[in-house]
């Protein structure tokens, strides 16, 4: 356990360390741009910026300047298709729930953000605007108002990886059920015996440790489908392509959401030493208590905040590195095409390092997540015992 | 910000199907899973200790079996000694016997010799007496008032005397 925690303080040092890394290189990159306007007198500054600029258009097809900022946002956030490679992506299907009624067309009717799609139904006309869908007048400006009253229910790229994610969990999970059902008692095979250790340390080291031989039975399925919904899907956003590429555990609401289901359970099944030490922890004077009970009624809900921001944080970050190396290489480019493809080796070795680590990282979270529920639920059953009460 | 802004639409779905995600998985996956591995180490578990407890029994027997072979070695070697002294007493109770045996038909043989012997000399005690009284009878008949007659007479006695 606590060399777990070692192991993850050394992780989390190591992504401060390359983040100390990326922005003295971003550093260095400004200033190798700022070297001839400052050294070099006007005229040959001006015609450095317009020879660049010209080339950037030829090598650019007439797009916009590269924003790796832009880029790194857009591809952690969600999104209305499921990008597949190049230009092609798959468009999903918008659902819009408003006052006027149900709404479901093809994402594939903006045309990429460049078109609005009028409802004939509900008498609305929806745009893309960043990435999400907005309701707009006929001269195309927002209607605030009405966006803000209609639900979003669309399949975003973010809901197509849960959907995926979950199938996928089913789908290996009830056939490795059923392997098992079809030799009881027999030495494991295939997949059976890759999850069967995880599932016994999950048993064993994460709930019988932390909840006790007497009631980890009851939270097993949940921590169970928790971790391997938390792995696979870490390890699905490290995949750049369809079916991958959704930053899903990356995404707060599906932090928020799992953060929430670990509350309610704790809550549901605390017992009355829980709220005894919430509300009243024994054996401190009164005093002191007017001060304690209202930070232990705020730690009540901040570890689950703390449980949400945690997730989130990590697989963002982990993803935002890893695109920040390959932007390097467009922002080298777009100075000369030489030292992109330089910098590029550079890159895809520290993109690869990048990869390695957050393939640790992914089962790292998934596991600290556990181990976290774990960790409240055992405190929400645990049983009081008087001599134990003081040591608190 | 949108990055830090949970969508309502994507909490929507992601309630909704884990939930149920969650609920079949424990029925159809996490259910069967566990307990399948809580009975295969149980099982193997009752199988290491069966193992164990054999593992003592054999033990347990072979010292019985030694145990046993090493009381049926003193009891061979007890039988031995005994059928070794029950050899030496029968051979001695026999020399005994024989050598008193041989002694008694010594004794009887040397009795009937006497016996006979006695039997022998009471006869010939007999016969000379009867002899001498046949003699007498003789020398009463003849007239023995001279002595010519007298010497030949015991000459002829004599003679007809034959010891045998």
């Amino acid at each position: 356990m606590l060399y777990k925690i070692n192991t993850f303080k050394i992780f989390l040092s190591l992504i401060i360390a390359n983040l100390f890394l990326l922005g003295a290189t971003s550093a260095f990159a400004n200033d190798s741009t700022a070297v001839p306007t400052t050294a070099e007198n006007e005229t040959t500054a001006i015609t450095a910026e317009h020879h660049e600029a010209a080339h950037e258009a030829g090598a650019a097809h007439g797009e916009e300047k590269f924003n790796a900022g832009k880029m790194i946002l857009e591809h952690v956030g969600d999104a209305h298709d499921w990008h597949i490679a190049g230009h092609l992506a798959m468009p999903l299907p918008v659902i819009i729930y408003s006052e006027a009624g149900l709404d479901i067309f093809s994402s594939a009717r903006f045309e990429h953000g460049h078109a609005t799609y009028h409802s004939d139904k509900t008498n609305i006309s929806y745009k893309l605007e960043e990435n999400k869908v907005v309701a707009v007048n006929e001269d195309g400006s927002v209607k605030e108002d009405l966006t803000a009253s209609f639900y979003d229910l669309s399949i975003t790229k973010n809901v197509a990886s849960l959907l995926f994610s979950l199938v996928l969990l089913c789908w290996i999970f009830i056939s490795v059920a059923k392997a098992y059902t079809r030799n009881p008692g027999k030495a494991p095979k295939g997949l059976q015996s890759f999850v069967e250790p995880i599932i016994i340390f999950l048993r064993d080291d994460v709930a019988k440790s932390s909840i006790g031989e007497k009631h980890y039975k009851k939270f097993m399925p949940y921590l169970l489908t928790v971790f391997f919904f938390i792995w696979i899907n870490n390890l699905l956003g490290l995949i750049p392509i369809m079916p991958g590429g959704a930053n899903l555990t990356g995404n707060v609401a599906v932090t928020l959401t799992l953060a929430v289901l670990t509350f309610i359970i704790t809550t549901i099944n605390a017992n009355g030493h829980y709220w005894r030490h919430v509300f009243a922890m024994p054996g401190v004077p009164v005093g002191v208590l007017v001060l304690l009970t209202p930070i232990e009624i705020l730690g009540v809900f901040l570890r689950p905040f703390v449980l949400m921001v945690r997730l989130f944080a990590n697989i963002t970050a982990g993803h935002i590195i890893a695109l920040s190396f390959f932007s390097l290489i467009f922002i080298f480019g777009e100075m000369n095409t030489g030292a992109g493809l330089g910098f590029s080796l550079f890159s895809t070795a520290f993109t690869v390092f990048m990869m390695v680590m957050e393939l640790l990282v992914a089962f790292l979270q998934a596991y600290v997540f556990t181990l976290l529920s774990a960790v409240y639920f055992g405190a929400a059953v645990e049983e009081g015992h008087h001599e134990d009460a003081h040591a608190h | 910000m949108n990055l830090v802004k949970p969508e309502f639409g994507l909490i929507f779905w992601m309630s909704v199907t884990f939930l149920i995600v969650f609920f079949l998985m424990k029925k159809f996956a996490w259910g069967p899973i566990l307990k399948m591995i809580q009975e295969r180490e149980e099982s193997i578990e009752s199988a290491l200790n069966s193992a164990q407890k054999a593992k003592e029994e054999m033990a347990e027997l072979q010292n019985n079996n030694e145990k046993l072979l090493a009381e049926a070695r003193l009891e061979k070697d007890k039988m031995l000694k005994e059928a070794r002294e029950i050899k030496e007493t029968m051979i001695n109770d026999a020399k005994e016997a024989a050598q008193k045996e041989a002694q008694r038909i010594m004794a009887e043989a040397r009795n009937s010799i006497q016996n006979e012997k006695m039997a022998a000399i009471n006869e010939l005690k007999n016969q000379v007496a009867l002899m001498s009284v046949d003699i007498a009878e003789k020398i009463i008949r003849k007239d023995l008032s001279k002595d010519e007659n007298q010497k030949t007479l015991v000459a002829t006695l004599i003679n007809d005397v034959k010891l045998n």
